[in-house]
């Protein structure tokens, strides 16, 4: 983390290599030495495992594209051309539409563990910061792809997404047809749609890697919340221990990806999207893919199109000002009995909201839609603030070995 | 004098000038760049040449809407029934979110001509649907009369009247 590198060079080739780039100490310092708070619990994991989905979606994805054409009257075709004729082809799809569903599961995880641990905190603001801006570039990453294979869900989503920005006053259906490159979504959307899908996930890489060294400069948080005060005894190496763990977790993720990619491929799409795209017919009941569903319920919950937008685009931007709307100085939720509370109730909101942006828009289902907007900007703008001053936190242990041996204790 | 780099705004050395000139000229070179990457993205010209299309409407008897394509997009012609026409033009005005007459949104009271996008967010509204006969828009449930005006829903105005003309009785040009 700071100081010497404690990476002696053994072979001549890598002691030649070290003092002309010194690539093998730091990555040795970085994933071997590194030192990582003993208390790690499963969540810490998540980490890891979207480096895997970002991997495994790029990898497939490359190949897919080997394949794909983007052009409107042969995209559905050579999508369908990649399930049936393609080697392996059908394997690839389903694990790259997959895929995108796992990403998103595994990053809900992430970010709901980050929340409930306080790991938004000083001095993390902008490593979290960086976090919202990787979720939204992979928000962008997963409509796009879904617009690809060009049936009637992706063609349809590609209209309402775009047509979000014909609310922004003067400008706005200027804005939608740059976007389009037309006045309709068409050919030349698809075209550019390809284009960006393909180069935004090089960009989640780049931003993942200042993700990353921004969280090597300050340290990962802990289940306690309570800093590194010890590296001998609070700590252990990167490597083989955090290692192994993300090894096991990955193994298990992987489990539950392969079950959802070769037994139930489809559970998470839309049979509508298995019909071609026609620009004169709008499906009855169209819906946004499951990760977005929260977001979807917010938009529609607003009676008003502009403000409607406005409050889809703030339910994102947020979470990036966490730092700043939580005033407790005790990090994890562990320590704060009240917080819990709210913290759990927002996570059934979140889940609420989810489940009413798959249910039309009308009649009790809007009502409650509102009432969870409602509440959900609620608890970034009211209840967060407030808790910090008002809540009695339980008392913090003085440091993590102390918390763990106290643990080990109990059990005793 | 030579060799004097000391400036002040009243007067600025030789250094300060060009600094500013060569800022100046790389924020123009930027901008210059910048422009054809950005102004790709609009509608080609092989998109802007589709700017009308002419429809025969004789075949399309009272009662009926038909949907015709111009610009990639969909146009509804609506040939209403006299019913349909006084319902439309009764209606006051102050009960409407998007105000306009009936007569303002129509050249012939029989034939309406409308663009079939929802001005909510895009999608197409089925005919004859919805509280007000017009359309009702499936995706986000925007009720519209048989005026194409919003009625009830997030829609925020009424939907669109292209610029069409009619070249005679039963024929119509759109854009």
């Amino acid at each position: 983390m700071s100081g010497h590198s404690q990476y002696k060079p053994k072979s001549n080739f890598a002691k030649w290599l070290e003092r002309r780039l010194p690539i093998l100490s730091f990555m040795y310092d970085s994933f071997v030495a590194y030192p990582t708070p003993k208390n790690l619990n499963y969540l810490w994991t998540f980490g890891a495992i979207l480096s895997f989905m970002l991997v495994a979606q790029i990898i497939t994805g490359v190949v897919l594209a080997m394949h794909y054409t983007p052009e409107v009257t042969l995209a559905f075709n050579s999508v369908e051309n990649i399930m049936r004729d393609v080697n392996w082809g059908w394997a690839l799809r389903y694990a790259h539409a997959n895929g995108a569903s796992m990403f998103f599961l595994a990053v809900y995880i992430h970010i709901f563990r980050g929340m409930y641990y306080g790991s938004y905190k000083e001095p993390r603001e902008l490593l979290w910061i960086l976090g919202v801006v990787i979720f939204m570039v992979m928000m962008a990453t997963g409509f796009l792809g879904y617009v690809l294979p060009w049936g009637q869900m992706s063609f349809w989503a590609a209209t309402v997404i775009t047509n979000l920005f014909s609310a922004l006053p003067w400008v706005g259906p200027s804005i939608t047809t740059w976007l389009l490159g037309g006045y309709s979504v068409d050919n030349a959307t698809l075209n550019r749609f390809f284009a960006l899908h393909y180069l935004l996930p090089f960009i989640i890489v780049a931003i993942v890697a200042l993700h990353v060294w921004a969280l090597h400069v300050t340290g990962q948080n802990n289940p306690t919340g309570v800093e590194v005060k010890d590296v001998k005894k609070d700590t252990l190496p990167f490597t083989p221990y955090a290692t192994m763990k993300d090894g096991f977790a990955i193994g298990v993720f992987v489990l539950l990806y392969a079950w959802m990619t070769f037994f139930v491929p489809n559970y998470l799409g839309h049979p509508d999207n298995y019909i071609e795209a026609n620009p004169l017919v709008t499906p009855p009941h169209i819906v946004p893919e499951w990760y977005f569903l929260p977001f979807y319920a917010i938009l529609r919950a607003i009676p008003n199109k502009l403000l409607g937008v406005i409050a889809l685009f703030l339910s994102i931007l947020i979470v990036a000002a966490l730092p700043w709307l939580d005033t407790s100085k005790v990090k994890s939720g562990t320590y704060r009995p009240l917080f819990r509370k709210f913290y759990w109730a927002f996570v059934a909101v979140s889940i609420g909201l989810g489940y009413l942006g798959s249910q039309p828009a009308e009649g009790a289902y809007l009502w409650i839609a509102r009432l969870l907007t409602f509440y959900y900007f609620f608890h970034f703008l009211v209840i967060l603030p407030l808790l910090g001053r008002r809540e009695k936190p339980d008392p913090l242990p003085n440091s993590i070995s102390e918390a763990t041996a106290n643990r080990g204790a109990s059990h005793a | 004098m030579k060799g004097d780099h000391s400036s002040t705004p009243h007067n600025p050395s030789r250094r300060d000038i060009l600094t500013l000139a060569t800022s100046a000229g790389a924020v123009t070179a930027v901008g210059g760049v910048a422009w054809p990457l950005i102004a790709q993205m609009n509608p080609d010209a092989s998109a802007r040449a589709l700017a009308s299309t002419e429809v025969d409407v004789s075949t399309v008897p009272e009662g009926q809407i038909i949907t015709v394509k111009w610009r990639g997009k969909p146009v509804f012609i609506r040939h209403r029934t006299e019913k349909e026409i006084k319902d439309a033009q009764a209606v006051s005005l102050a009960e409407l979110p998007d105000p306009e007459s009936d007569e303002k949104r129509v050249q012939k009271p029989q034939w309406l001509v409308v663009i079939g996008i929802c001005t909510h967010l895009g999608c197409i509204p089925t005919g004859k649907e919805g509280e007000y006969d017009g359309w009702f828009c499936p995706c986000h449930g925007s009720s519209y009369d048989v005026s194409g005006r919003i009625r009830q829903g997030p829609a925020p105005s009424n939907l669109e009247v292209p610029n069409y003309t009619f070249v005679s009785d039963t024929k119509i040009k759109i854009g």
